[in-house]
């Protein structure tokens, strides 16, 4: 068999959080304390499983695959990880696909890209009715990994093994936003084995007896409070930093992990899911050269409040009065597939006469009139500043009031953007801010996916202490 | 830019227009009939088929000449259904004149029409070709575009912004205290410039007084051959000069634009001035109708349209030059702003007022012997639009 190893990951953790005291006193319950990462309105699956992956260090080739993994698939029929790719801009000749529905396909998406290379995008929001305990400790989250040679290696898959049942412990109907749970020590009992089984099965292939991080992650939330009896390990046991995150659980785990393990130590993932697997993983001398920039821990810890309210109305359980404006047309088929690189590759065009660069891509230049002398110009990983900016409150929106900016790119190019994660006092003419992959709305049963701005870290430090 | 111009070459002989605002009880095919009607009362033994040819301006209350020709019954008349934004109805004019001017037709009529207030919406509607779903358009309204000038004129010049929001408040209560005196217009009541100031926000620093009203109506002119007007009316209305620029939209694209002018209403009016052979727009407009969209809209037109040097239209706005006793009078007529903007028959209605004033029939809003008047009607957005100019005169020469 041959298999590749990890040679870049990378988390995306959304901006905004509930804080579960304010939760528990709209409601009058007990609801902790601690906050959950909650995906923005205009956040899925897909945008945040672009923007962990656009985290990735550049690839000494393009991947050949890509494997997306969500129990929240944006679109059932369509393939979601089309859009994951059009919007990194990798080739065409690229195999995508979805692994989509359960816990597991997190595992499932990793396991294709370990054996035939490529990327894992694992992505996930979780929505739990008002009150369940999926809402006060699910989080929402990304987690991206590129598979490739030896040499590259950051972690090799030094071994696995998996067990599997068939008993009911979490199901979700089709069509229903929330999951149902049996009795939660059904379960338990159910996974001990299971776990056991995998996991042992794994260190003996590997010849181990001790490895020095494990990591057990799982929708039940029993089996994740055993996590520190069940396997010892020299350094650390732990799981998910963010709660049960679905299908992003154990890629949200390990990229935790990686970000603080050693070089040359050995990682026991162990994914609780309708069975167990159990992923042995090695780190090399390579990985602390190779974290990705912004840790796990370091993103959790910049969040910000949201309103219970607003998340609630973000989730569809609260249904507010709109503004009275017509709600927006769904985007075309046709006109989509021709701006593809535009609309989910922010790619404009740059005249090769002048260097004007035009968003979107035009074949006349605005500045010298020259005519299809246009080069691409991929914009997504390029800063811009904010010109001008105004707060619409008149505007459609899932999430009054539209705050939309006239960014200008460092290097050439304006565009009139919605901006994201931004509340209606923080922007200033000048702010520095970067795109970002989102999705405006849904109208007609057809997701908008476009580019939003958001500003940046440096910026948003800057404007708390000022 | 090189236009010939038809200065005087074609005269308005006759105008109609309804009054604008909230016409439930009436349909776009009442407000065409109830404007053309009122146009032809005035010029005894004309019937709609006398009339040679027809422009409908309209933005969305209709398609094709059939959305004319079909609530008049006209008799198999060439009818050509035009658009431009909220230029439209000032499009219909300038086509209708071109037509009489080249000699295809005696006598044409140029009419505008909105309906607005049928569709239980905010604002107005958009109406797009399918497309990706990316352009700002799609989801920024015209007030929140409109208000990017406001801070960028601030900051442009270094303008207090508490000085601006007084200059917006100026032109939102002058206009409100023109159209007071206005028996057609949609808002009628003078507003306080503490209720002005304290109305809810819209977009920016806009606030519901700081937007054009939303209205339904129709308006038109009936167009002749300058030597033919005195066998219609012993006060016909010269037309001096017409210019229509599209911008490329540059502007949305451009780093360079700040948001601070409209570069089309410029080319616009260079072209207009030339063609009336207008030199110095302050002393020799008498009055101007412009397009006052929203507040900031108009302090930035009255420097694009020469009325007022850069940077210093909030100024001369605050010094009340362009109230009906200052020095140039703008939006005599109460303007978008309490007139009411129904699309398709806003430009139309700014040479309406024109009309009346020449006349001396403007009422409480009569100007002292007005010599040259000026239109601008425009249709877009700061960062791209279309931007229409132009002169009119009571006098040949």
């Amino acid at each position: 068999m041959t298999s590749h190893a990890i040679v870049s990951y990378a988390a995306y953790l959304p901006r905004h959080r509930v804080l579960r005291d304010e939760l528990g006193t709209a409601l009058g319950i007990r609801a902790g304390r601690g906050e959950r990462a909650a995906a923005s309105f205009d956040e899925d699956s897909t945008t945040m499983g672009v923007e962990a992956a656009r985290r990735l260090l550049p690839a000494r080739t393009a991947p050949g695959a890509l494997y997306f993994a969500t129990t929240s698939p944006a679109y059932l029929d369509k393939t979601n990880a089309a859009a994951v790719h059009a919007a990194l801009g990798l080739p065409s000749d690229a195999f995508v696909a979805d692994l989509a529905g359960s816990a597991r396909s997190g595992i499932a998406a990793l396991r294709a890209a370990w054996l035939g290379g490529g990327l894992a995008v694992l992505s996930d929001v979780r929505t739990g009715r008002p009150g369940s305990a999926d809402e006060r400790d699910g989080g929402d989250g990304a987690a991206a990994f590129a598979f490739g040679a030896p040499d590259e290696a950051i972690a090799e898959i030094v071994a696995h093994a998996s067990a599997t049942a068939e008993f009911l412990d979490r199901w979700r109907a089709p069509g229903s936003p929330v999951g149902d749970q049996w009795e939660e020590r059904f379960g338990l009992e159910t996974y001990l084995p299971l776990i056991e089984d995998a996991g042992q099965r794994a260190l003996k292939a590997a010849g181990l007896a001790q490895p020095d991080h494990v990591l057990l992650v799982s929708p039940n939330s029993a089996v994740r409070k055993r996590a520190v009896k069940l396997f010892p390990a020299r350094l650390s046991v732990g799981g998910s930093p963010l709660g049960h995150t679905g299908a992003a659980d154990p890629g949200l785990a390990l990229a935790d992990l990686l970000d603080r393990a050693g070089a040359g130590e050995t990682i026991l993932l162990l994914s609780a899911a309708d069975g167990c697997d159990a992923v042995l993983l090695r780190t090399t001398d390579r990985l602390p050269d190779a974290r990705q920039p912004e840790p796990v821990a370091g993103q959790l810890a910049a969040g910000r409040p949201v309103s219970y309210p607003a998340y609630l109305t973000w989730r569809g359980w609260l249904d507010r009065e709109p503004p009275r404006r017509p709600e927006p047309d769904r985007p075309a088929g046709p006109p989509s597939a021709r701006g593809e690189r535009w609309k989910f590759g922010f790619t404009g065009s740059r005249c090769e006469n002048c260097g004007f660069v035009h968003l979107p891509p035009a074949r006349v230049c605005k500045e010298c009139g020259a005519v299809d002398a246009m080069t691409a110009a991929p914009l997504a990983g390029v800063r811009g500043t904010v010109a001008t900016y105004t707060v619409d409150r008149l505007a459609h929106s899932p999430s009054p009031p539209l705050i939309d900016a006239v960014v200008d790119f460092d290097g050439g190019g304006r565009c009139t953007l919605e901006i994201a994660d931004a509340a209606a006092g923080e922007l200033a003419v000048g702010a520095r801010v970067e795109p970002v992959f989102r999705r405006l709305h849904t109208a007609g049963g057809v997701h908008n996916y476009f580019w939003k701005a958001r500003m940046t870290a440096d910026t948003r430090e800057e404007g708390s202490t000022t | 830019m090189s236009s010939n111009g038809i200065r005087d070459r074609v005269a308005v002989v006759g105008m109609g227009c309804t009054p604008f605002g909230e016409h439930w009880e009436r349909s776009a095919d009442d407000l065409l009939l109830d404007a053309t009607q009122e146009c032809l009362a005035a010029t005894p033994n004309l019937s709609p088929d006398d009339v040679d040819a027809y422009w409908l301006g309209t933005l969305g209350s209709g398609q094709s000449g059939m959305a004319l020709s079909r609530p008049l019954s006209l008799d198999h008349k060439p009818v050509t259904r035009v658009e431009n934004y909220c230029a439209t109805g000032s499009e219909a004019f300038r086509n209708a004149c071109y037509a009489v001017a080249s000699g295809a037709y005696d006598r044409v009529m140029a009419v505008g029409v909105e309906k607005l207030k049928d569709s239980g919406f905010s604002g107005l509607l958009r109406s797009d070709p399918p497309g990706d779903g990316t352009a700002p358009e799609l989801s920024l309204t015209a007030p929140a575009a409109f208000s990017l000038l406001d801070p960028a004129y601030c900051a442009r010049y270094g303008v207090d912004p508490g000085a601006m929001r007084e200059a917006m408040t100026h032109v939102a209560w002058k206009n409100h205290a023109n159209g007071a005196r206005n028996p057609k217009a949609q808002f009628r009541s003078v507003v306080s410039k503490e209720t002005i100031e304290r109305a809810p926000l819209v977009a920016g620093r806009l606030g519901v007084f700081d937007c054009s009203g939303v209205s339904d109506g129709a308006a038109c002119a009936l167009i002749v051959r300058a030597e033919d007007a005195p066998q219609y009316t012993d006060r016909p209305m010269y037309v001096k000069g017409l210019s229509l620029v599209a911008g490329p939209a540059r502007g949305a694209m451009d780093p360079g634009y700040d948001y601070t002018t409209f570069p089309e209403v410029v080319h616009a009016a260079a072209d207009a001035y030339r063609q009336a052979g207008v030199t110095d727009p302050r002393t020799q407009i008498s009055l101007a109708e412009v397009h006052d969209c929203f507040t900031p809209t108009e302090v930035v037109l009255m420097e694009d349209l020469g009325f007022a040097d850069r940077g210093q239209s909030w100024r001369d706005v605050l010094d009340g030059a362009f109230e009906l006793g200052g020095r140039l009078p703008v939006n005599p007529d109460g303007g978008l702003k309490s007139f009411g903007h129904p699309v398709g028959a806003s430009g139309l209605r700014m040479l309406y007022e024109c009309w009346l004033q020449f006349r001396g029939e403007a009422g409480e809003r009569q100007l002292a012997e007005p010599r040259l008047g000026l239109t601008h009607n425009l249709g877009g957005r700061p960062g791209g639009c279309v931007s229409f100019v132009s002169v009119v005169g009571p006098d040949l020469g």
